[in-house]
């Protein structure tokens, strides 16, 4: 369901929540489905906690530009606290989706936005998706995302993720998607 | 059953795709340091033996320097070696860089681009693989992560070829390409096996059961002629780069073009010059530009040694202006690519409007629209009648200057 000719999603987070692997699953997953796509992370601090940033691309044709994007079609924000530290919706196209880690979508800090909420955190610590003490959350976002935006289909982003790790953790993190996919609320805030 | 056209889809970043070229071209030797961006190619082959599906022996040294050392020794005893470094890294090799190239090793070098500290910085600048450009390595650069892997391979035909036996750098962008994931074509091994068969033997390899000795003492009326002979090693080198590139476009599917890469340049009036992972950006300008009416082409130097002159000649004879755009400094003159295009047009009679910027140094982002605001400050400055514009250092922000 490609509207435009290169649909653009940026996804913010912080060093150690799997930003740059949820990006690269992502464009496996569109590529398996036949299209081009391209996971460009950014790397600032090298550390645990810091803000990342990863770019998609996904298109019907072959991508060029690997400069960050700039006025994405979706955000995702991994870390609830991020949108007072860094301007997340910077460059949000009109009409544009928020896709957000939150407990609930009441008391938001956004006017005027279609937003995708989802209680990741609790998602992923429930099942035990944790690494280091730190809820892995980059999996019930990609299941948020998918779920509001039919960008890749539930089945592909299985194939990738199964793919990626061994069986156990395969199947972790497919639940982490799963659950997120039912439970992501999209509002209008 | 796998047959030899078969090609896996894969998404990799191009420190993988390094990883996957090394291991197709079948690498007996890998001697590496690890430094930040590079860290992942050598990683992925760690894997790969690790896990038998590379049979290679990788050496593990403390510094760069013993790195090269180990691939030297390797290569002259007539084995194929791979290694990579960025940055400080290549730097502290330096000098076993020119032993190499003056041992005639056709090593091959990954190396992903890196400022130079201080101050400290592990993002993309081309300041470390143009620093050995008069070293006797041949340079190449890719742009994606497909172009690293065919390059890789490429390389090896080269470095191996007879008429050449020079080592090979092939570089890509810091984190634009090393960390960045993309679809690739990896071809399977019976189809590279075909293009890429093991190294030939020569009189000259090292042997315990027929002992040489290597790099003697030579007194000043020899060691001109091993220079003459590097110098001409360099120069095939253009022709047996482009029909490698020729022979590989007849195998895999993909041809790069030879030494540089042409995008709607034939009919252009003007030519945008770049090297490496922004030349995307680059064209989707060049796009912008012509739906404007503006015939504009770009030109994407794949070879930096030997430098490609006929190709540069032939691409920028008929053109009205030239506009180079680079990630790198000389630091007391310009930048690297345009003092050499520039070098190149004057020896041949060709004298075109010529625009210079310095972009993007430290890992600042080159994006399309960076792209267009040079392109159209140069053409406006040709059209107001300036024949030479810039250097320019392009974004500085002129609020932090003291």
């Amino acid at each position: 369901m490609l509207m435009k000719a290169v649909y653009e999603i940026r996804w913010h987070g912080r060093g150690g929540q799997g930003v740059v692997t949820v990006a690269q699953l992502l464009a496996e997953a569109a590529v398996r489905e036949g299209k081009y796509a391209i996971a460009i992370p950014y790397f600032g601090a090298e550390r645990r906690g810091a803000p990342v940033v990863a770019s998609n691309r996904i298109s019907d044709k072959p991508i060029r530009s690997r400069s960050s994007v700039k006025e994405p079609d979706v955000v995702v924000v991994l870390d609830p606290n991020l949108p007072f530290m860094v301007d997340v919706t910077e460059g949000l196209r009109e009409g544009g989706l928020l896709v957000i880690n939150a407990p609930s979508p009441n008391n938001l800090p956004f006017k005027g936005l279609k937003a995708a909420v989802v209680d990741a955190t609790g998602i992923a610590l429930s099942l035990g998706l944790k690494l280091a003490g730190l809820a892995l959350v980059n999996m019930p976002m990609l299941g948020a995302l998918i779920r509001a935006t039919n960008i890749v289909s539930l089945e592909s982003i299985t194939a990738v993720v199964k793919n990626r790790w061994s069986r156990r953790v395969g199947e972790l993190n497919v639940k982490g998607i799963i659950e997120a996919y039912n439970k992501v609320q999209v509002v209008n805030l | 059953m796998t047959s030899r056209m078969d090609v896996k889809k894969l998404v990799l970043t191009s420190n993988y795709a390094a990883a996957y070229a090394a291991k197709l071209a079948r690498a007996e030797i890998i001697s590496a340091y690890p430094i930040t961006p590079q860290t992942t190619v050598v990683e992925k082959l760690a894997e790969f033996i690790e896990r038998g599906e590379l049979k290679a022996k990788m050496i593990r040294v403390e510094s760069e320097h013993s790195a090269m050392a180990a691939c030297i020794g390797a290569s002259a005893t007539g084995a194929r070696v791979f290694t990579a470094t960025s940055s400080h890294g290549l730097l502290y090799m330096y000098e076993m860089l020119w032993w190499a190239a003056g041992a005639r090793l056709p090593i091959v070098m990954g190396v992903v681009t890196r400022a130079i500290a201080p101050p400290w910085n592990i993002w993309t600048e081309h300041a470390d693989i143009l620093s050995p450009r008069d070293s006797g390595w041949l340079i190449f650069f890719a742009e994606s992560a497909q172009e690293v892997l065919d390059m890789i391979l490429q390389a090896y035909k080269v470095a191996e070829n007879e008429q050449v036996l020079l080592p090979v750098m092939v570089g890509w962008d810091a984190f634009i390409s090393s960390h960045t994931a993309e679809p690739v074509d990896v071809p399977s091994q019976e189809i590279v096996d075909e293009f890429l068969p093991p190294r030939k033997s020569a009189a000259f390899l090292l042997d315990v059961k027929d002992p040489v000795s290597h790099g003697n003492l030579v007194f000043p009326d020899f060691y001109m002629e091993f220079r003459y002979l590097m110098q001409r090693g360099m120069e095939s080198a253009r022709d047996i780069i482009r029909k490698v590139d020729e022979e590989f476009g007849k195998i895999f599917g993909r041809r790069y073009g030879g030494l540089i890469e042409k995008y709607r340049c034939d009919d252009a009036e003007y030519a945008l010059i770049t090297l490496g992972g922004s030349s995307g950006d680059a064209r989707e300008a060049v796009d912008k530009l012509r739906e404007n009416g503006v015939k504009i082409g770009l030109c994407r130097i794949r070879v930096i040694r030997p430098f490609p002159v006929q190709d540069v000649v032939e691409c920028l004879s008929n053109k009205e202006g030239v506009i180079v755009v680079e990630r790198d400094i000389s630091m007391g003159l310009c930048g690297v690519l345009a003092t050499e295009i520039a070098s190149v047009l004057f020896m041949n009679g060709i004298q075109p409007k010529f625009a210079s910027f310095i972009a993007g140094l430290g890992g600042r982002e080159v994006s399309v629209e960076d792209f267009l605001k040079m392109l159209d400050f140069s053409l406006k400055e040709f059209q107001r009648g300036n024949k030479r514009v810039g250097p320019h250092w392009y974004g500085v922000k002129e609020e932090v200057i003291p």
